[in-house]
C-alpha cells in the first residue's frame, strides 16, 4: 500500500521524498489536534473527579 | 579485476531490477490483500503509539503553557483590583485571634479565582484554580473548583478535583502529601494557609468526600476544610484518592504572602512587573 502510493507521487525520488515527510507530518498533526483530543474523553485516565460520570 | 567487476556490475543491476519486476506482477491478490491489511496493523499500532505520548507528554507541555497563561492573567488582575478593606476584630487591634477571612463568591464556570501552592510537590509549585469540574476546565486549567462547595476561607469544604496524570498532571504527587505539609491558596483579598490531614483512598461514586463535613453529609461544619480529589492508582481510574487538609491561618494580600511562598509570589509579580 505504502510502496504503491510511493510509486504513484509525483517528480523525482527526491521530491516524492519530501512529499512523503510531508504526507506522514500531516497526518500527525491532524491526529494530534483532532482525533486524540476527541478520544481523550473516553480515556478514563483523565477522571480525577468524585461521583461525576462524563 | 577492477575493469571486470565495473563491467559485470550494469549487467547484474539490470537482472537484478527485472527479476524485482517480474515479482511485483507476479503476486496473486491473496498476497495484495494481505500485504495492504499488514501495512495497516502496523499502521494501527504506530497511532497507538502516538497516542500514548500524545496523551502523557503533549498534553502535559500544552496545558503548563495554558495554566501559565491563566496564570500570568490573573496576577495582572491581583495587580488591578482594589485593595480590599481588611476585616477588622471587633476590638480593632492587633490581638491574635484572626478575624473571619473574606470569602470569595462562587466563581463561574471557567473562570480562574485564584492559585494553589503546594510546596511539598516542589519549591516552584503554583497551579490556578477555576470554576468548575468538566473536562475542559480540568484539561487545561488546573484544579477545578466542585461547584456548590464552599469558597477558600468559608466554614465548610472547599473541594477541588484534579488531573493525576496528563494535561499538566496537577495533582501526580498527591501521594507524597505528609500531615502537617503546607497548602497555600491566594485568591485577590489574600492568602489562606491550609494544612494537609490525611489521605484517603475511596470509590468514584463516594460523593460525601466533597461534603462541608468529609464523608459526614449531615453534619453542620465547624471547621474550614480543603479537599482535593484525584484519580487512583496512578496511571489508572479505578478508585479515587483524596487529600484532607484543615485552613490554619489567613493573612489579607496587603501583609504579602506567607513567608514559604514568598519567592514564589514574587515571580509571578516580577514577570508582570
Amino acid at each position: 500500500m505504502y510502496a504503491w502510493i510511493f510509486r504513484h507521487l509525483p517528480g523525482p525520488l527526491w521530491v516524492r521524498i519530501i512529499l512523503s515527510v510531508l504526507l506522514v507530518a500531516a497526518a500527525v498533526v491532524l491526529l494530534m489536534e483532532y482525533a486524540f483530543p476527541w478520544l481523550s474523553q473516553f480515556n478514563p485516565l483523565t477522571d480525577s473527579t468524585i461521583g461525576i460520570t462524563e | 579485476m577492477t575493469d571486470v567487476k565495473d563491467a559485470a556490475a550494469p549487467t547484474r543491476r539490470a537482472a537484478h531490477g527485472k527479476a524485482k519486476g517480474n515479482e511485483r506482477r507476479r503476486r496473486s491478490p491473496f498476497q495484495v490483500i494481505v500485504q495492504v491489511f499488514g501495512e495497516l496493523l502496523i499502521t494501527a499500532g504506530l497511532v497507538l503509539l502516538l497516542f500514548v505520548a500524545w496523551e502523557l507528554w503533549w498534553t502535559n507541555i500544552e496545558s503548563n503553557q495554558k495554566q501559565d497563561e491563566a496564570l500570568s492573567s490573573l496576577f495582572e488582575e491581583f495587580q488591578q483590583a482594589p485593595a480590599v478593606p481588611v476585616p477588622q476584630n471587633s476590638d480593632g487591634g492587633d490581638s491574635p485571634e484572626p478575624a473571619d477571612p473574606p470569602v470569595l463568591d462562587e466563581p463561574a464556570e471557567g473562570e480562574t479565582f485564584g492559585v494553589i501552592y503546594i510546596p511539598r510537590f516542589g519549591e516552584n509549585h503554583a497551579r490556578p484554580l477555576t470554576g468548575g469540574v468538566g473536562l475542559d476546565v480540568l484539561d487545561t486549567l488546573g484544579l477545578g473548583h466542585y461547584p456548590g462547595t464552599q469558597m477558600p476561607g468559608e466554614v465548610g469544604n472547599f473541594a477541588v478535583a484534579g488531573h493525576r496524570q496528563t494535561h499538566g498532571q496537577v495533582l501526580d504527587l498527591i501521594h507524597t502529601l505528609v500531615p502537617g505539609d503546607k497548602i497555600y491558596i491566594q485568591t485577590k483579598d489574600g492568602f489562606y494557609t491550609y494544612v494537609f490531614r490525611n489521605n484517603q483512598i475511596v470509590m468514584p461514586d463516594q460523593v460525601d468526600v466533597i461534603a462541608p463535613v468529609p464523608t459526614l453529609p449531615d453534619a453542620k461544619p465547624t471547621e474550614r476544610f480543603l479537599t482535593m480529589t484525584s484519580c487512583n492508582p496512578r496511571f489508572g481510574a479505578e478508585e479515587r484518592i483524596i487529600a484532607y487538609a484543615v485552613m490554619d491561618n489567613w493573612q489579607p494580600a496587603s501583609q504579602g504572602p506567607p513567608k514559604e511562598i514568598t519567592e514564589r509570589v514574587a515571580e509571578f509579580y516580577g514577570k508582570e512587573g
